[in-house]
Parts: C-alpha cells; sequence; structure tokens
C-alpha cells in the first residue's frame, strides 16, 4: 500500500430526503471526486444514504477539550430556556 | 442456429464479459494501492459479478438443460468462455488496470444503454439494473484517467504504456456474427457498429483530455467470440474454477 493516501476529509450523510446530513466517519483521497466516490463506496454500499457531503477535515474548525466548561456548562442551570413549561396539543407527536 | 442458441450464446457472451473482469478486478482484493481504492475495486467486482450471475442465470434456463449458473461459470472449458480478449488480461500496475476497466467499462456503458430497449424482456430488464452500476464503474474509472493522464510525468507515461499495450484487444469487443445478426433481426440484440461509433467519441475525448494518445498502425486481435483467448485467460480459470472442481457442489 502507498504511503501517500492523500489527505482526510470528513463524511457526512443524509440517509432519507429532508433529514439532516450526519457525520459517519472519515476517508482519505486526493481530490475532491476521489473523496466523494470512496465515501459512497464505505459508507453508502449498503444503502444508507440518499446524499453525501465530505468536507476536507482541515477545514472543520472545532472546539477545544479546555472551552468545555465556558462553552457549555453556563447552559446547566437555565432551564427556562427549555421550551419545557407549555402544553403540548394533543395530537402533536413529534416534540 | 435457432434463436434459442443464439441467445443462449449471446448471454454467455456479457455474462462472460463481466465475470472474467469482475474476477480480475477482485484479485486486487487486499493488493489495492491504497485502503479506500482497494474497497472502491472490490466492489465493483462485486457488481460485475453479480450481474453475470444474473446473465448466467437466464442463459441456463434458455439451455434448459440441467445445467445452472455454477456450473456455467466453474465447469466451462476456456474454448467455450467467450468474454472479450480485453477483459481477461492480467492486471500489471494500477494504471494498467484502470485502463483495461475504462476501456471496457465504456463499451458496456452504451451496449447495456441500447440493450435497455431490447425486445427480450429479461435482457432490458437486466441491462436496465446492471446501467446504474455501470454509470458509476465509467465514473470512477474515467476519473482516474484525467488524474493519471495529467498527473506526474510516471504516472502519464505508465498510463499511456497501458494503452499502447492493451489497444490491440479492442475491436475484438465489437466483432459480430451470426449469433448477433440473428438478434438484431429480432429486436434483441445491439449492433455492434452503433457502440463503436459511441465507444470511440468517449474514449477519443477522455484521452485527449488526460494527454494520452491513442496508438496508431497496431495489428489487431481478435477470437473471443469463437472461444479463442490469450495465454492468460486458463490460468484464470484454473483459479477461479479450482475450488468448485476440487469440491463439486461445495456450498458456502
Amino acid at each position: 500500500m502507498s504511503d501517500n493516501q492523500g489527505i482526510l476529509w470528513e463524511v457526512f450523510v443524509q440517509t432519507k430526503p429532508g433529514l439532516p446530513h450526519k457525520h459517519c466517519g472519515s476517508i482519505h483521497g486526493h481530490d475532491k471526486e476521489m473523496a466523494l466516490q470512496n465515501a459512497r463506496d464505505l459508507y453508502t454500499r449498503r444503502n444508507e444514504g440518499t446524499n453525501i457531503w465530505i468536507i476536507p477535515a482541515s477545514e472543520i474548525v472545532a472546539s477545544s477539550p479546555e472551552d468545555t466548561g465556558s462553552f457549555f456548562e453556563p447552559a446547566n442551570d437555565k432551564v427556562y430556556r427549555h421550551p419545557t413549561f407549555y402544553k403540548i396539543a394533543d395530537g402533536i407527536t413529534h416534540m | 442456429m435457432t434463436t434459442q442458441e443464439a441467445l443462449f450464446n449471446y448471454c454467455l457472451r456479457l455474462a462472460d464479459n463481466h465475470l472474467i473482469l469482475g474476477h480480475r478486478l477482485s484479485e486486487l482484493c487486499s493488493k489495492g494501492p491504497v485502503l479506500e481504492e482497494d474497497i472502491a475495486c472490490t466492489n465493483i467486482s462485486l457488481d460485475l459479478i453479480g450481474q453475470a450471475n444474473a446473465l448466467l442465470q437466464y442463459a441456463a434456463s434458455i439451455e434448459n438443460n440441467g445445467r445452472n449458473e455454477d456450473d456455467l461459470a466453474f465447469l466451462r472449458h476456456e474454448r467455450h468462455f467467450y468474454n472479450s480478449l480485453l477483459s481477461e488480461q492480467p492486471n500489471h500496475d494500477f494504471a494498467f488496470t484502470m485502463v483495461k476497466q475504462f476501456l471496457i467499462d465504456a463499451f458496456n456503458y452504451y451496449l447495456f444503454d441500447e440493450l435497455k430497449k431490447s425486445k427480450d424482456l429479461t435482457i432490458s430488464a437486466l441491462t436496465t439494473k446492471g446501467h446504474k452500476e455501470i454509470t458509476y464503474h465509467l465514473r470512477h474509472s474515467s476519473t482516474w484517467i484525467d488524474r493519471l493522464g495529467l498527473g506526474t510525468d510516471e504516472s502519464n507515461l505508465r498510463t499511456q504504456n497501458a494503452i499502447n499495450e492493451l489497444w490491440r484487444f479492442t475491436d475484438d469487443m465489437f466483432v459480430m456474427d451470426e449469433v448477433d445478426k440473428m438478434l438484431i433481426t429480432d429486436g434483441i440484440a445491439t449492433d455492434l457498429n452503433i457502440i463503436k461509433t459511441k465507444w470511440q467519441n468517449t474514449v477519443n475525448g477522455a484521452f485527449e483530455k488526460a494527454n494520452l494518445k491513442i496508438p496508431e498502425k497496431v495489428w489487431m486481435q481478435y477470437g473471443s467470440k469463437q472461444g479463442k483467448h490469450t495465454e492468460h485467460l486458463g490460468f484464470l480459470l484454473a483459479e477461479m474454477q479450482h475450488l468448485h472442481r476440487a469440491y463439486p457442489g461445495v456450498k458456502w
């Protein structure tokens, strides 16, 4: 096998039209088309998808573990941000 | 020759092209240039063998002589295989494999597109289904022709060498005989001259774009439709048929 496998791409697959694309893993590829084809072969061969997005892994901007405290913990004690104080009308199933 | 015999022979030709090309590609399993490409080639190989399986099933039902698709794949001798000479050529380097795939994918793409209109409903159904897979195969191999032709000096050289080596087997794909003529009259088969024009345009366009040349004055090799093959098919069959011959009727 070659040492030069191309850059790393993150793969997002949409399972049904209308649903959001979900991250399912990563693949290597030298160019966009190769990465797209590799993603198709690796992640949708068992009928998992209707659409694929691929993004160069280096282009993803991520928060770092050190940010966890300042980013996420302040939301813990603010229950009023959840819409749990409303009555849901009968017959509404997906909320 | 009866129409039934012609149809049986025609299905074997379609099936054998796929079976032998699929087997050749399966030889790359675990030996691909990178992990992702290994999976891609194995996927395509499985598509081809799956299509061959369906076509051989249909051939067996036409023959109606007690043989099934496994008998046709694993118990026929070399001289009774009708796959194109191009499909049986060994892999060599990756450029060689991709040039071979591309030349055959482009052929299959136009052939199956025409056969969708076949008056034989089974051939029409199988080629309609198969054409979707072949569309992807052609996309895969033609992007490799681009990449290798326009890549480095070495990748261009290797791809050009593969074209020079393989070109002499291309005309063999388009040979027609009484089997074709009989079935074309019945609206079952396709005139391969029509396929050749489309194939030539696609191949010329792709090679021109990728800075590759078609060699001139090549001595063409023929014979696959009479079961006359290059020396490579025998070795391929020895490996492919070994298990079935050593353990007749063995189940997975």
